[in-house]
């Protein structure tokens, strides 16, 4: 990087003020269009999505707050004339006798879901990290659940858990145990239902975790398994902390499906017996098509009260999944 | 390309698209704006009755368009003039889809509807009248034309009818000793399915499941009873339901029927450890071929209890174009003529809507007799001027129903709160 005098040297770097005087008339007098082309561009790719979005996403949205703003009536859902009803139909649906066992069966309902399947897929997911013969095999056997239509899935659990001629309390009966009423009782309903749900969830969670404990790389392992770390503080102290974002978005999109969970319940006991086995999906279903004279506000009431509880669920992912990316 | 060559390209494409606009433009102008809005197909105007496409929705998808069924409707459609497009839907899928297609503006010419949704379309504003459409109504039995009518206006035809009746497993009883023609009573039946628990089999299935089909077998209990169901809390509608608690406490019935439909119910029946089956006409050839003999269901204190009516109607649709009304009358008198119905009913295993059609049918098949006297005496649920009240009111009987069975509230608690419930629902 030498120089050899003053004139050489200026002729490397010519005057900055020159240079720049010099680019910005130049490019200034391209740069305009171009930028509006760009700019075209970008509005040109984003529109599909925007227009998309409007017609699948916004414009039911709209609907459906319309339907719950207003007092719909068949008449008036016909000639579609129905009265502004301002905030009366959730009123009526807060203070009905069946929000609060609704409330608190969909409550319990994703949150027993959600801890056994994200459990025991993880602990499947753990199992299946050593390679063993027939290993893949067994892997693929467990996304049946997944696979299985919805129907032949919750038909299935429904003749398994009859109360008379269930292969289940024929099971219990070989040990001895008291039959149960498995979807007929109030105190069982819903648990039959739980469980056949985190059956079919399992697969999911086993595979999203799978994957995630792909990334990790071995060497994190292997340093801690020179520094003396028992299998147990392994999985405590590297695999659950570094799986923390995969889990983060597996728990979310499992809190948000199963908040949906109609087939099962509906085939399985139809949301009884009497409320006993309602969750806020199911009984937005009998409000709309589970009666002859249907009711449509009540039901696109309670389906925005989902959608709002949907939405906190998805502020609260974003609250960690920022700290997460702090940290 | 130059400037010019490129500017002059632009002019002609500008000139070429212009001229395709003014010419689509002129075109479409000038052709015949379109007459009607009946249905999906093209419609034509039927006073020229030359020919055009009639839309037909009916509730029987399991026929398809090689069934007698579906060509029947043709020839009917055929001598009227028009064609028919015929779309078979599942049943508790076409009220959301006719109070839809009313709101479109786009409902079907003729729409075959189950009874007790005709209130709903009618309030709905969906259904003509038949001041409007023109059917004549004389020859029908008013029991089963009940459903059909609100504030004195009749607002369709039906096809026929079917209802409940106490199936038997004459084995069965024989072997338990118990005479059926001696079940004329709830205490002499309650007797009879103690004696067949006693000789190890089941003493009855019915339906008691959270939806309007455990309503319509709840209903001749219910109606047997002396209840009402302007007042289901009332003392009658308590015992006819303890009289179902009882038989799931005794064991006389099984704990299946909480969850169990019709169909399963009937399958559980069909094993052939049930004695008595609550089930309906729809049932008869399966009872033939396994045997089962059928007798009315009995009243609390004697009798035959009254029966709800299943059954769908022949409704026409508002439609923009109202000179259609005419042609479509004409199709459904073809539909519902004596010797069309009767084929159809027999086909659908319901009793003919007139008495010309019922002497046919007892005359070429002399078991229907029963089924006849049964429709004889049957209501219609959406009958006693209750129209859409009915839906709110069988809502929370069922919900009731549950909550009995399943032993999470007493009968009489469970009714009262029902009743309470369904009130407040009525005069929301």
């Amino acid at each position: 990087m030498t120089t050899d005098g003053s004139g050489a040297r200026s002729a490397e770097r010519p005057r900055p003020w020159a240079a720049h005087a010099a680019r910005g008339r130049g490019q200034h007098a391209r740069r305009r269009p171009s930028r509006h082309r760009g700019q075209w561009a970008a509005w040109g790719f984003i529109v599909p999505v925007v227009a998309y979005l409007a017609a699948f996403y916004a414009y039911p949205l709209y609907r459906n707050i319309d339907l719950s703003v207003r007092s719909y009536t068949v008449a008036s859902f016909v000639s579609g004339d129905a009265p502004f009803a301002g905030f009366a139909n959730y009123a009526s649906v807060f203070r009905s006798a069946t929000f609060a066992p609704a409330l608190i069966n969909t409550t319990l309902f994703v949150f027993v879901s959600i801890a056994f399947q994200f459990a025991i897929g993880l602990a499947l997911a753990v199992f299946f990290q050593r390679k063993f013969p027939l290993s893949s095999f067994l892997r693929a056997l467990f996304l049946i659940p997944w696979l299985l239509p919805l129907l032949v899935s919750a038909s299935t659990w429904s003749w398994m858990l009859n109360s008379d001629s269930g292969v289940v309390n024929a099971l219990l009966h070989a040990f001895g145990v008291a039959h149960v009423n498995w979807l007929t009782s109030p105190n069982w309903s819903l648990a039959s239902v739980l469980i056949a749900n985190i059956w079919i969830g399992i697969p999911f969670n086993l595979v999203i975790m799978y994957s995630g404990l792909q990334s990790i790389p071995a060497d994190v392992f292997e340093a801690a398994a020179i520094d003396g770390a028992s299998g147990w503080q392994r999985f405590w102290r590297i695999t659950f902390p570094l799986l923390r974002p995969v889990s983060a978005i597996t728990l979310l999109l499992g809190f948000i499906y199963t908040l949906k969970v109609f087939d099962i319940i509906w085939i399985m006991t139809r949301g009884g017996p009497a409320t006993s086995s309602t969750t806020l999906a199911i009984w937005a279903y009998q409000f709309g098509f589970g009666s002859l004279l249907p009711d449509f506000s009540s039901a696109a009431a309670v389906g925005n009260v989902l959608i709002v509880i949907a939405l906190l669920f998805a502020l609260v992912y974003i609250r960690v999944r920022s700290r997460l990316e702090e940290s | 390309m130059t400037v010019q060559v490129s500017r002059r390209l632009r002019t002609i494409g500008v000139a070429v698209a212009t001229s395709a606009a003014v010419v689509a433009a002129l075109s479409a102008c000038s052709s015949s704006p379109s007459s009607s809005s009946s249905g999906a197909a093209p419609a034509s105007s039927a006073s020229s009755g030359g020919g055009g496409t009639y839309t037909f929705w009916d509730p029987y998808p399991q026929y398809n368009a090689s069934s007698a069924w579906a060509k029947l409707i043709a020839t009917c459609g055929t001598q009227a003039g028009v064609t028919i497009k015929r779309t078979g839907y599942d049943t508790t899928a076409l009220v959301s889809q006719s109070l839809l297609a009313a709101q479109q503006g786009k409902s079907p010419n003729i729409l075959l509807v189950d009874n007790p949704v005709v209130s709903t379309l009618a309030k709905a504003g969906a259904l003509t009248t038949t001041a409007q459409n023109g059917l004549s109504t004389g020859s029908i039995a008013q029991n089963i034309l009940g459903a059909g009518v609100i504030d004195g206006k009749t607002y369709g035809v039906p096809i026929g009818a079917n209802t409940l009746a106490l199936y038997y497993n004459p084995k069965i009883l024989s072997a338990a000793g118990v005479d059926p023609a001696s079940i004329t009573s709830w205490a002499t039946l309650t007797a009879a399915l103690a004696k067949v628990k006693a000789t190890g089999k089941t003493g009855i299935t019915f339906s008691g499941i959270n939806t309007e089909e455990g309503s319509f077998q709840f209903l001749p209990w219910f109606w047997g009873s002396g209840a009402n169901l302007t007042d289901i809390g009332s003392p009658q509608a308590v015992a006819a339901l303890t009289l179902w608690t009882t038989w799931l406490k005794d064991g006389y019935a099984p704990n299946s029927v909480i969850q169990d439909t019709q169909t399963t119910a009937w399958q559980e029946f069909q094993t052939g450890n049930v004695a008595f089956a609550e089930n309906g006409t729809w049932q008869k050839a399966g009872a033939a071929t396994m045997g089962a003999k059928v007798i009315p269901i009995p009243a609390q204190n004697g009798g035959a209890a009254p029966v709800p009516t299943g059954g769908e109607f022949f409704t026409i649709p508002v439609q923009k174009d109202t000179s259609t009304y005419a042609t479509t009358a004409k199709i459904v008198q073809c539909l519902s003529s004596t010797s069309n119905i009767v084929t159809t009913d027999n086909t659908l295993n319901y009793v003919a809507p007139t008495q010309a059609g019922q002497q046919a049918q007892v005359s070429a098949d002399s078991t229907l007799q029963t089924w006849v006297t049964a429709v004889g005496v049957a209501k219609a649920r959406t009958g006693d001027n209750l129209g859409t009240k009915y839906p709110l009111i069988s809502q929370q009987l069922w919900t009731a129903m549950q909550k009995a069975e399943s032993g999470a509230a007493t009968p009489a608690a469970a009714l009262a709160a029902a009743q309470t419930a369904a009130a407040a629902a009525i005069n929301k």
